[in-house]
């Protein structure tokens, strides 16, 4: 099998990395985070302008550049080295992908937007009652007149304070966990009714519980087949996991690479930590994850292209691997910097929690465990 | 605290927590009436204290009303398919084991004490008692945090109150805790330097 990356793909990784070297680096990010707005709208007009990363995984008809998911992997896992906080992945990913996918009416304007670095996206789908099932779903979109109208809650939208649009599954039928009846909207924020609690998270973004009272969006909102958006949906969340697995790919070689010259310089009792051979077993443990982690990202993004049942088997076994790497690299990072690995001072514990976070993120490693069981084990039964 | 020369500079903990501090020492003059044990000896007196400081880091008492708290989280959460998280196999189970492994280090606890009713120790063996009571107060947080889902992400740390709350209480600030228990395996002797006494003192390797 061919894993290596063509010319344009290593250019592109080049291009993302000088770029965050230069303006993301720890102390920029601290500074940036901690801001009233929380991100950088310059860090992201230079994205759509001077990188053009914005448009690189969207087709040429659509006014990109003529990539797809590589190019979403290669940037995620730049951005998973830096601990970008700007919303790629809502916006490209999620946003980008319902609009690909689900191509409704007026799609080609707003990929045209979000390749300009002028429309940003949030991805509004958990309600508190129903922790990582995507079908669990109170929140209602109610035909009236010509369009809709949303009532309902959704939990820890992330990105939703910066979002211009939001991406909304609302239940237009069926029962509260029915795959019969999920439909999809785009929601411009600025809708009356549209009222957001926005807060920051441990890992250093944005995000906002958003409450829809009576909200009314024109019937073009729709995304997808009214009613019959599951499978839409399940593909969007997984080519978001399999992206979100690629940015946990640069937060491990970070946690790893760190660890590793930290022990080297680190002396107690005379030596280097790094020379006992516990610690050493530990960093060989920790290796070990990593390439797994990378193997099975590279696996989920290949079954990205294959049958539904296919793709979403691929990527729940990938985020099993990436749920249990993370946090077996996150916690020896800290333990092998002993009292310094508790400090906020250093970087090493912000990649930590970023891999916390990512660990719950889109499914728990129990949550994509039933899934592949139920995928294939019990298929073979 | 006061003597000229001290400086105290806080350290801020990776959840954003002020618990440590560097405190530095500059020509500080202490008086001989202070000195605690003989001259020299600081060391053997501070290993014999740091015996109970590690019996003490177990925190039986303590995991066991964080058990009881997970509990009752687990009732009130909701698992993927409708049913309360406690009723959920996966979960479940992994609840189960740790109330055994606290049984377990409860036990071995009971027989420290006993032991030193009897007038020995705590000796080497309550670097077993540091182990593993980190190891279950660490795993407690783990499974709160994953009982939290979603709502383990916000940080409201410096959030006014005037706004209100957000999610479920019981997950208020379960990510913070995880992170700042990562310290127990760090703090009071390292698990690894635990491990090199038991090895040393108690196999004899
Ligand atoms: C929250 C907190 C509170 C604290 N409170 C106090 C306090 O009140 N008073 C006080 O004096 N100190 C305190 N400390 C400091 C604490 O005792 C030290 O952090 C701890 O002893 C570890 O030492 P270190 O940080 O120098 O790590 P290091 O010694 O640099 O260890 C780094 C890593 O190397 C491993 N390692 C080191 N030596 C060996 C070896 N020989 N074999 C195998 N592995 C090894 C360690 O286990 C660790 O994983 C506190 C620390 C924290 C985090």
């Amino acid at each position: 099998m061919d894993f290596s990356f063509t010319d344009e793909q290593s250019m592109l990784r080049d291009s993302v990395a000088s770029y965050l070297a230069d303006h993301y680096d720890f102390d920029t990010r601290r500074a940036s985070i901690n801001s009233a707005d929380g991100w950088r709208p310059a860090v992201w007009k230079a994205f759509a302008e001077d990188l053009g990363i914005l448009g690189a995984s969207f087709s040429e008809d659509h006014g990109g550049l003529g990539g797809g998911a590589t190019e979403v992997m290669v940037v995620m896992e730049e951005f998973g080295k830096a601990l970008v906080v700007e919303p790629y992945l809502g916006t490209v990913v999620i946003g980008g992908g319902f609009l690909k996918h689900g191509a409704p009416a007026g799609a080609a304007d707003l990929i045209g937007k979000i390749i300009e670095g002028k429309a940003t996206f949030a991805f509004a789908y958990a309600e508190p009652q129903g922790r990582y099932n995507l079908s669990d779903l109170k929140t209602t979109a109610t035909r009236k007149g010509a369009g809709y109208v949303l009532n309902g809650m959704k939990s820890v939208v992330v990105g939703a304070p910066w979002a211009s649009h939001l991406i909304v599954t609302a239940r237009t039928g069926g029962g509260q966990r029915e795959a019969q009846g999920v439909s999809v909207f785009v929601v411009d924020k600025s809708t009356a009714g549209l009222i957001t609690r926005d807060y920051p998270t441990v890992d250093g973004r944005r995000a906002s519980e958003v409450t829809f009272e009576n909200v009314s969006i024109p019937a073009d909102a729709l995304i997808g087949a009214e009613g019959a958006a599951l499978p839409l949906v399940e593909q969007v969340v997984d080519e978001a996991i399999a992206a979100t697995c690629a940015e946990s790919l640069g937060v491990l070689r970070r946690l790893h690479e760190g660890t590793l010259s930290y022990t080297k310089e680190r002396k107690q009792f005379g030596v280097p930590i790094a020379s006992f051979q516990v610690l050493q077993h530990r960093m060989v443990d920790m290796f070990i994850q990593l390439e797994q982690s990378i193997s099975m990202t590279y696996m989920a993004h290949i079954k990205l292209g294959e049958s539904a049942a296919e793709r979403a088997k691929g990527v729940s076994a990938a985020k099993v691997q990436i749920g249990r790497a993370c946090r077996f690299v996150g916690q020896n990072a800290i333990q092998l910097h002993g009292g310094m690995g508790m400090t906020d001072e250093m970087a090493i514990g912000h990649f930590f929690k970023r891999a916390t976070m990512i660990e719950g993120e889109f499914g728990s490693v129990d949550h994509h465990l039933r899934r592949y069981e139920a995928l294939s084990l019990d298929k073979a039964a | 605290m006061k003597s000229p020369g001290i400086s105290v500079r806080p350290i801020i903990t990776l959840e954003g927590g002020h618990e440590v501090n560097d405190v530095f020492l500059d020509n500080v003059k202490v008086p001989v009436e202070n000195r605690i044990y003989h001259e020299n000896q600081g060391w053997t007196c501070a290993k014999s204290l740091l015996l109970h400081e590690r019996s003490g880091i177990a925190g039986v008492a303590r995991s066991k009303r964080g058990l009881e708290r997970l509990r009752q989280m687990a009732r009130s959460e909701l698992a993927d398919d409708t049913g309360p998280l406690l009723a959920d196999p996966f979960f479940k189970r992994k609840v189960a084991e740790l109330e055994i492994d606290l049984t377990a280090l409860e036990y071995t606890e009971l027989r420290t004490l006993a032991g030193e009713s009897a007038g020995k120790g705590p000796g080497p063996e309550s670097s077993i008692l540091k182990i593993k009571g980190t190891e279950i107060q660490q795993r407690l947080t783990e499974l709160t945090l994953e009982a939290a889902g979603h709502y383990g992400a916000p940080y409201l740390r410096n959030a006014p109150h005037n706004l209100g709350a957000v999610g479920p209480d019981d997950a208020h600030g379960v990510a913070g805790a995880y992170f700042n228990v990562r310290k127990t395996s760090i703090y009071g002797g390292s698990n690894e330097i635990q491990r090199n006494i038991i090895a040393k003192v108690v196999l004899g390797l």
